[in-house]
């Protein structure tokens, strides 16, 4: 620490070489921060759990042709029929949407009805998902209170035109939204302004359709409904027996173009194994965090690529005034450490600019774009991991100045 | 003596290798990093119709009430609305539109019905988005009058049913209706999807088959893009038509400036006609958006691409201060061959050139480089971007000219500072060392 202020007064001989460097370690604290923050923010949603036992369950999307509107019951009552009793399958329901998928139903629910002015304030939003008692067997659910729908609760309705004063299965989430208390269940819940529908099963889990920012504060609140939706599009949900996935991607939907062939299932993401929705759901998300990633590093190595260019430079030139020093009685040591601590001051004042700019870019970020704000945790790590690299970088260009001989003073260049 | 530094400068590319390959790299990573977001940024933000994206308007209305707008006006009108304007014809052309998705059945009942990008419009339409047609053309006026059963087809749907032959005339059944086809259209893939950015999300496949909405509404077919409703608009297909629930786009052609004044008076009397009738218990609040003005405002151009685009411009301005450092220690490295030069009476004008060319050269190996990697790029922008967006970033001439030039030009410029301090080199001091 004795050297310091020999540091500086040589460091002002090299204003150039220095700024240029604690430059770089500024801009690069600046972007690998709030990349690893952009990281973090893609891939935490990663993970989540849907609720759904995702192994052995297949989606398939359906539409009819040619058939619309109550025409549709039959049909789809003979393909559930033909599903249920296909080998290799375990059980099959109909549902107007799922986990992951994207499109769906969402409306506010609320505890009370609405006021004398028609005026509803919902206390939670939720999804809805239309369905039928095999539902929680299908999608693999967890009951943690209540019961399941009975056959002869499930109904057949037009979705532009049904009542919301049935039996409904909700997910804890919601169920802890509206009853804080923890006892919903025989509980009322408003889906429409006036008749309630009633709490009769309460599942652990169960993600809304979609994934995107605008869904987060929802995102597992979830009532299932007994009914099924008439109409020439739906969703058919397929639980296969273990070991029997590969071969069920093929046989069912060759048995529901035996049973009616006056149907479309696309073909790209008509027929999709639970893994696929999981993926396709996440894939920009994915992209974005191993884009980020990439970024980040070829930016770091850029970064310590510089540093021993610029030094190695320096040792290059100071080579004669490094000798002087040996001979004068400084130890390899020495000459080690204050390279080290020359790169260590350099690097303290590319922090201390690059963390303002890294703060200051994700402020800029935030009122542009859906982020937000960045953590001072992320700015204490990208500090102390470029100080490191910058040690490292340093760290053989200084091993090659302290292997100066002392006899390099005597030389001329 | 340009030819002469050039090859003074591919020489000293071989002088010092590491340093040399580490500007090479940092040019190549930095200029391609840059390059293939700029495709990607490129594409989305593209104007999908430059000859005419200043006459076409989307219209809004604030049909609901300001608490229920959130503060923005809505994309979408509904069907009262969009009909008073047809009604009222106010512009040359003008066009209501919704997408539906019907099963178009062949006539060879050994082949299974199929999914058909479709949209209900008027004949307006076709003439008003500059639309192509291989045979035939759109239908009447007249036809959209009648709620006739015509329709016009894309040209990969008429190679699957018609085996690309002229079909016009032919028949094509959508969901057990017949509708007797009028023309079919050739190629024609705008993107974004400027007519729909609100259901599309701006990208999609081409579309491929058009019905009249006069029609469509005849057979009650839904839309099969987003309706949305700020009170229940109770049951069954009449009263979702008059309710107040929002789900059709509506494009009127205004060829100057004048014609777009008078269409929005025109739009503000109707809301405030609508006000005085009791509809609307709010002032008029109209909006006529022109189609970049649309797409801005549909917000087509995704976040990741403008994020990706940023990060990418800041991962180039590091490698250029990275190379900054670079170019000096490789250039102050040779004060003294500078003296010498110097010395025996180079001009300081004759230094700049040299060094200058010297880095131009630089920064055409981290061209070609970098050209390299953003083929390999391109490659796996559909592991960050959906597939629609993903195929429509291609390496093309220009982006090749772009990444040659940026690289250089950066180079250059990042070459200027330690170019003019390997000319202040002073001969006298350099040979007096020695």
């Amino acid at each position: 620490m004795m050297q310091i202020k020999p540091i500086l007064a040589a460091l002002k001989r090299h204003k150039a070489g220095t700024v240029l460097i604690a430059l770089q370690i500024a801009l690069t604290l600046a972007i690998v921060c709030n990349a690893l923050f952009i990281i973090r923010q893609r891939t935490e949603h990663l993970s989540r759990p849907t609720g759904l036992t995702e192994s052995n369950l297949l989606a398939v999307s359906n539409r009819w042709v040619g058939a619309d509107g109550k025409a549709t019951e039959s049909l789809t009552e003979t393909d559930l029929a033909a599903l249920r009793q296909q080998a290799g399958v375990a059980d099959a329901t109909m549902i107007n949407s799922y986990p992951l998928r994207g499109g769906g139903w969402s409306l506010g629910a609320d505890t009370k009805p609405s006021d004398k002015d028609n005026v509803r304030r919902p206390t939670a939003q939720t999804t809805l998902y239309f369905t039928d008692e095999h539902a929680l067997s299908t999608m693999g659910l967890k009951l943690v209170g209540g019961r399941n729908f009975r056959p002869e609760e499930v109904r057949w309705v037009d979705p532009r035109d049904f009542e919301t004063n049935v039996p409904v299965i909700v997910s804890q989430a919601l169920a802890t939204k509206l009853y804080p208390d923890g006892h919903a269940l025989g509980k009322p819940v408003y889906l429409s302004s006036t008749k309630p529908a009633t709490i009769i099963g309460i599942v652990e889990r169960l993600q809304v359709p979609w994934t995107g920012n605008w869904a987060a504060n929802f995102a597992e609140n979830s009532v299932l409904l007994p009914f099924l939706l008439q109409g020439n599009f739906g969703n058919y949900l397929v639980r296969t027996r273990p070991g029997e996935m590969a071969r069920m991607t093929k046989a069912v939907p060759a048995l529901l173009f035996k049973t009616n062939r006056m149907r479309v299932i696309p073909e790209e993401r008509g027929v999709r194994t639970f893994a696929e929705v999981r993926e396709q759901a996440y894939k920009s998300d994915r992209g974005m965090a191993i884009l980020m990633g990439v970024v980040c590093a070829v930016l770091l190595a850029i970064t310590a690529a510089g540093i021993v260019g610029l030094t190695s430079f320096w040792v290059g030139q100071r080579r004669k005034q490094i000798g002087v020093r040996r001979a004068l009685g400084a130890t390899r040591h020495d000459i080690l450490s204050y390279f080290l601590t020359e790169n260590l001051l350099i690097g303290a004042g590319g922090v201390i600019v690059g963390a303002a700019l890294a703060i200051g870019m994700n402020l800029w970020l935030v009122s542009h774009f859906e982020m937000e704000r960045l953590s001072l945790a992320y700015v204490a790590v990208g500090v102390i991991a470029l100080l490191l690299l910058g040690q490292g970088a340093v760290l053989a260009p200084a091993m090659k100045a302290s292997r100066v001989p002392p006899v390099e003073a005597t030389r001329s260049v | 003596m340009f030819a002469y530094y050039f090859q003074l400068g591919l020489r000293s590319l071989r002088r010092n290798p590491l340093l040399t390959a580490l500007m090479v790299m940092a040019i190549g990573f930095g200029v391609a990093a840059s390059m293939i977001t700029y495709s990607v940024f490129r594409a989305t933000a593209n104007n999908p119709i430059p000859q005419k994206s200043d006459q076409l308007y989307a219209v809004q209305i604030a049909n609901w009430k300001p608490q229920d707008l959130e503060g923005e006006l809505r994309p979408a009108l509904t069907y009262t609305d969009a009909m008073a304007f047809i009604r009222a014809h106010k512009a040359r052309r003008q066009t209501a539109l919704y997408p539906i998705a019907p099963s178009v059945i062949p006539a060879d009942a050994h082949r299974l019905p199929i999914t058909a990008d479709s949209y209900a419009w008027y004949g307006d339409a076709f003439a008003m988005f500059d639309i192509p047609f291989l045979y035939g053309g759109a239908w009447s006026q007249a036809q959209d009058d009648a709620h006739a059963s015509v329709a016009v087809i894309g040209r990969e749907l008429n190679d699957k049913l018609f085996n690309g032959i002229d079909s016009v005339g032919k028949t094509i059944n959508l969901d057990g209706h017949d509708y007797r086809i009028t023309g079919v259209i050739d190629d024609w893939d705008p993107q974004p999807l400027y007519f729909d950015p609100v259901n599309t999300g701006g990208f999609g496949d081409p579309i491929d088959l058009f019905i009249p909405f006069t029609r469509a509404i005849d057979l009650q077919m839904p839309t099969a893009g987003n309706n949305n409703c700020n009170t229940d608009p109770g049951n069954g297909w009449d009263n979702w038509l008059r309710s107040e629930c929002i789900w059709i786009e509506y494009w009127a052609e205004l060829p100057t400036t004048a014609d777009a004044d008078a269409y929005k008076r025109y739009l503000t009397g109707y809301a405030a006609e609508q006000q005085r009738a009791g509809r609307f218990k709010w002032a008029p609040n109209v909006a006529l958006r022109d189609v970049t003005d649309w797409l801005d405002f549909n917000k087509v151009v995704p976040p990741e691409s403008k994020i990706s685009l940023l990060v990418s411009l800041g991962f180039l301005l590091i490698c250029l201060v990275n190379t900054i450092g670079l170019l000096l220690a490789k250039f102050m490295r040779r004060a003294p061959e500078i003296g010498v030069r110097r010395a025996l009476g180079a001009s300081r004008r004759e230094v700049y050139m040299q060094f200058l060319i010297e880095a131009a050269t630089v920064g055409l190996a981290g061209g070609v480089l970098g050209l390299v990697l953003t083929g390999l790029g391109m490659l796996s922008v559909g592991w960050v971007f959906d597939e629609q967006i993903a195929r429509l970033a291609t390496l093309d001439v220009s982006l090749v000219t772009l990444t040659v030039v940026v690289a250089v030009a950066a180079t250059v410029m990042a070459a200027f500072y330690p170019t003019w301090r390997a000319a202040q080199v002073q001969p006298a001091w350099q040979l007096k060392s020695n």
